[in-house]
């Protein structure tokens, strides 16, 4: 039977896509932010899952306001890397898991959420710059990933408690999949940042550092944290941090099992206009 | 009954809702032509031709061409469909949320660099009583 193995949370700005495709990792703007996922990449290439879903949002790119999903599930072979205005980013076709992805599908649905399927996607910083973040700039990925989608653009976004109550789903889904696979779930996005208006560049360290704290120890009750909240503390953007919440769903101490272990833990200010965050969590 | 809606009371902040995405709707998807880079020359040779294409308002258009952001978001844009115009004129991100606060681009590098803005005095409306921009 496949397990969850681990759960991975990161932010996923855009310019650390670019730092790293243009071989800026080494200036000094951006050392320390490159030096704190080190010790995660280190760990990964001990676990390299045989599988990710990973949890992102797509930022104006396949989805424009044609069609807003809230949750969508990508069942494809393989996905091109998108042009978001200035060329797609240097870095290899994400490889999908058919299979895995088609079980979870349906067996997410059966468990009352409604996914949309989606089998041409082409994807964004969103889902790029985390692989890039934990694995650096290899030929091809090393293991296929399932992109999961969700709406934080179009508000209203899913509640903190929905997406948790999403990741126990993923989780009993992965559950239930006759191979004996290793597989990961990612939550990106975050942390705190405001892209738009006159308060814009709003950074909260305390909030960041408590939702950090919660996710960890207290993933119910920080589920219950409402929309508000994330707006006023964390930034109108920040709200992608419901994400989060999807990955520690999938974790096995909220479905009766022992609490995870924390892998490593780091957090950066600035990385452009956002706070960094990053955990790694194992079963 | 009205919708609830609590973020109204976060001063200097557009949440992009249903009646955002209403108002917005032709404005956003004239930033989503701009992802190819045939239509990114065409809109760069003639602007003003090219917006009369979509069914745009006026107000929308003059926005459009004068990069006003803030206005831009004000008549239901979002800012990750806006920041294709920005990309399209080869503008950072950070360059373009700069442009919203009244900072100068190297102030607000600096605030950022400094640890960004503070959530204090930055929560709700009445704190923001002394700004037009509240």
């Amino acid at each position: 039977m496949a397990r969850v193995a681990a759960s991975v949370y990161t932010s996923h700005v855009p310019a650390i896509g670019a730092a790293i495709d243009q071989a800026r990792t080494d200036e000094p703007y951006w050392r320390p932010l490159f030096a704190g996922y080190e010790p995660s990449r280190a760990w990964m290439a001990d676990h390299t899952p045989d599988a990710i879903v990973l949890v992102f949002n797509d930022h104006a790119t396949s989805f424009s306001l044609d069609i807003i999903p809230t949750f969508a599930i990508g069942t494809a072979a393989a996905y091109a890397v998108a042009d978001e205005g200035w060329g797609p980013r240097p870095v290899p076709p994400v490889l999908g898991h058919p299979e895995l992805a088609a079980h979870i599908a349906h067996s997410v649905i059966q468990q009352d959420f409604d996914l949309t399927i989606v089998n041409r996607m082409d994807l964004d910083h969103g889902l790029t710059v985390p692989l890039s973040l934990l694995f650096g700039q290899p030929a091809a990925w090393p293991c296929p990933v399932i992109p999961f989608a969700v709406n934080v653009v179009h508000y209203p976004v899913p509640s903190g408690r929905r997406c948790l109550e999403l990741g126990k789903a993923i989780r009993a889904a992965i559950d239930s999949y006759d191979e004996p696979l290793d597989v990961q779930v990612w939550g990106t996005g975050g942390m705190s940042h405001q892209l738009h208006g006159p308060r814009a560049g709003l950074i909260n360290a305390e909030f960041d550092a408590r939702f950090l704290d919660d996710l960890i120890a207290r993933p119910a009750e920080l589920a219950a944290m409402p929309h508000i909240e994330y707006i006023r503390e964390a930034g109108a953007e920040g709200i992608e941090l419901v994400m989060w919440l999807i990955a520690r769903g999938a974790m096995a101490d909220l479905d009766g099992g022992p609490p995870p272990t924390v892998r490593h833990r780091f957090y950066h200010v600035p990385a452009s206009n956002t706070a960094v965050g990053h955990l790694v969590l194992e079963s | 009954m009205a919708i609830d809606k609590p973020y109204l009371d976060v001063p200097g902040t557009t949440v992009f809702d249903a009646d955002q995405s209403r108002k917005g709707y032709w404005l956003n998807q004239f930033c989503m032509s701009l992802m190819s880079a045939d239509e990114r020359t065409r809109f760069k040779s003639d602007e003003r031709a090219y917006l009369d294409e979509w069914a745009m308002t006026e107000e929308q258009k003059r926005a459009v061409l004068d990069r006003d952001m803030n206005r831009m978001i004000e008549l239901g844009g979002n800012i990750y469909f806006l920041a294709k115009i920005g990309a399209t004129d080869g503008r950072s991100f950070q360059q373009m949320a700069g442009s919203m606060t009244g900072m100068s681009e190297e102030e607000y590098r600096q605030m950022m660099v400094g640890g960004g803005r503070s959530p204090d005095g930055n929560r709700f409306r009445h704190e923001w009583s002394d700004r037009a921009d509240r």
